[in-house]
């Protein structure tokens, strides 16, 4: 059904679709209104659970007790939230926590500005003291948003790697048409602790007890290695990217979220004509680097646009070790980008 | 304690256990698992435990447990109280996950009246990290980070977060060394949060030798110079009116 809504009610109905059912946060702009939508909700429904916390901390570690029970829950926050986040984020990688987050980028650093920015891509997929054990979903419009909130939640608790939806303000912030529906497919949540009550007590084995702390540098190698290898496998299972072209082309440009948004724009315009397409990482972690490698083919430059100084072209040009292409870069970090920018750049 | 029987929910086959001889940690677990023997609710307990010397117990009973970060404990215990609310919620901290680095949470928690238990192990010092300071270190103490001696500030947890607000919730203080007065502190505890579905506190008293570089004697002197400064006993919530200032009438 197609409704007029903004991006924050739309992850709030998407998790509910999703069949989550817990929410624990704390206010911070842009995505607050995805706080106070479900607390509205849980005003009607007593199956929802839902927690104001004392800081972004605190939301994330009662969001991982929450799912600890078996209930699916989620946080959103966003900017110096997204930083204090990355603390609970860091333990849901070690234990395997199938923890979901809409992070509301905003510009940095520090408090920076409110709305909007690309700045987060580094932090959301990479940060902590971990090697980016995780999924980050970068949708480009209101409409993906639903879609990859839903799928958020399918992601994590299949594989067992936190999933996080990166969005920014201008995405969640602005009312649009978006077709709400019933997801197909919606994989089950279970508990990971307290799952019976009726346990023999003399059995050790029916008892549960979850540490993060490895006692010896083998432990820790050993775990990350398990991490890594279950991360490899999962990637060709959920990488995803989309090539946006008309026609036959010799430049590509490159860009994720709202900005990719404004590429598929130009392209639409100008892109037969001045024969330049788009890759764009869905995920920005895993990286798409197959795709990306396999659409190279009879480019002779590419263009990284993003809203943000460094963060897309460090992905990228990591992705591309080794190959001799030149790369124009156009950062805009805390501004939106026009198609008009776009066709300019081509030129 | 004449029942010199180890309980029921003793996970045998992690001992014997990590801590140091002489640690308090231990006498605490037997109290805590002889209240859950007697209130049948081992299979209905989650205890998060702090990083801090309580990780080292991160399979010291046949119940749920779940180790976390250093200060977050409060929050995991809250949150999985939520997803089951009929579940016994239990938060073993240091003095350091307690009173400094989770003191945020552990203030929220008692002024939202969370349905938890938390335990306290005030040992004057951060155990895990070799003897540092501590908001509980008692003043002149000679730590790591107060090689001069601390100073005289030091946090009074149980009356702070029983004065803090009117609503009862159960807060008690307790020592090692007082084996049947900590079993009674933390079965009323435990029964507070499964009784009145609030909030309740049991700080422990408790000895580390090791880093209060301590023979025998002086451990047990050592405790009782912190019982002068932290008194044992059962705290009350406020309900007092601020004065009003009568040079303003
Ligand atoms: C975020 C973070 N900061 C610091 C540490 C290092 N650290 C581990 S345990 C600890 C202090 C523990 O002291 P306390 O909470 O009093 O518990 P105890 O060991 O005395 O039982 C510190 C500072 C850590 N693990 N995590």
């Amino acid at each position: 059904m197609r409704e007029l809504l903004t991006g924050n009610d739309v992850v709030v109905r998407a998790a509910l679709n999703a069949g989550a059912l817990g929410y624990a946060g704390y206010p911070i702009t842009p995505t607050t209104e995805i706080m106070t939508a479900w607390n509205s909700a849980s005003i009607k429904d007593k199956n929802l659970r839902f927690l104001q916390t004392e800081d972004e901390m605190s939301a994330g570690f009662v969001t991982i007790g929450m799912i600890m029970g078996g209930l699916k829950a989620f946080t959103a926050t966003g900017g110096p939230g997204n930083v204090l986040m990355q603390d609970p984020l860091n333990m849901v990688e070690n234990m395997r926590i199938p923890f979901v987050a809409v992070i509301g980028q905003r510009g940095g650093p520090s408090t920076g500005s409110v709305i909007y920015s690309q700045q987060e891509v580094i932090l959301t997929g990479w940060g902590g003291n971990s090697e980016g054990y995780r999924v980050v979903y970068s949708p480009m419009n209101i409409q993906e948003l639903y879609d990859y909130t839903i799928k958020a939640f399918n992601t994590a608790w299949t594989y067992r790697f936190p999933t996080l939806v990166l969005t920014d303000g201008y995405v969640v912030k602005t009312r649009q048409e978006v077709n709400i529906y019933k997801p197909k497919k919606i994989v089950k949540s279970y508990p990971l602790l307290l799952k019976s009550e009726k346990r023999n007590p003399k059995k050790e084995s029916n008892y549960v007890n979850l540490s993060n702390t490895f006692v010896t540098e083998e432990e820790a190698f050993e775990a990350n290695k398990v991490l890594m290898d279950d991360l490899m496998k999962m990637k060709p299972k959920v990488v995803e990217s989309e090539l946006y072209k008309k026609g036959s082309i010799n430049t590509l440009v490159i860009a994720h979220g709202l900005v990719a948004g404004a590429v598929k724009e130009a392209i639409n315009t100008d892109g037969k004509k001045m024969k330049f397409g788009m890759l764009r990482p869905i995920t920005l972690n895993p990286f798409p680097d197959i795709a990306l490698k396999k659409a190279l083919k009879g480019i002779k430059k590419i263009i990284i646009v993003e809203s943000a100084h460094n963060q897309l072209l460090k992905l990228v040009k990591e992705a591309l070790y080794g190959l001799n292409i030149p790369i124009k870069h156009y950062g805009r970090p805390g501004l939106g980008v026009t198609p008009e920018e776009i066709l300019k750049l081509i030129k | 304690m004449t029942n010199l029987k180890i309980p029921k929910c003793w996970k045998v086959s992690s001992k014997p256990h990590n801590f140091c001889a002489g640690c308090g940690y231990p006498l605490m677990y037997k109290a805590l698992g002889y209240n859950i023997d007697e209130l049948k609710i081992q299979n209905n307990t989650f205890v998060g435990l702090d990083i801090g010397c309580a990780l080292l117990s991160w399979d010291f009973l046949n119940v749920d447990t779940m180790q976390t970060h250093h200060g977050r404990t409060i929050p995991v215990v809250v949150g999985l109280k939520k997803t089951k609310p009929k579940a016994v919620g239990i938060a073993i901290v240091g003095d350091g996950g307690g009173y400094a680095i989770g003191a945020q949470h552990l203030i929220n928690a008692r002024m939202r009246n969370e349905p938890i238990t938390v335990i306290v192990i005030n040992n004057a010092v951060y155990g895990m990290t070799g003897g540092q300071e501590a908001p509980t270190s008692l003043p002149g103490q000679k730590t790591s980070t107060t090689v001069a001696g601390a100073d005289s500030h030091l946090i009074q947890g149980p009356r702070m977060l029983s004065e803090m607000l009117d609503e009862e919730v159960y807060i008690a203080r307790t020592s090692v060394d007082n084996p049947v007065q900590m079993k009674n502190y933390i079965r009323k505890a435990l029964e507070w949060q499964i009784n009145n579905n609030g909030f309740s506190l049991v700080e422990v008293l408790s000895f580390c030798p090791t880093n209060w570089h301590t023979d025998a004697k002086e451990t047990r002197e050592f405790l009782n110079r912190m019982k002068k400064q932290y008194p044992v006993g059962e705290f009350k919530a406020a309900k007092r009116k601020p004065k009003e200032d009568a040079s303003l009438e």
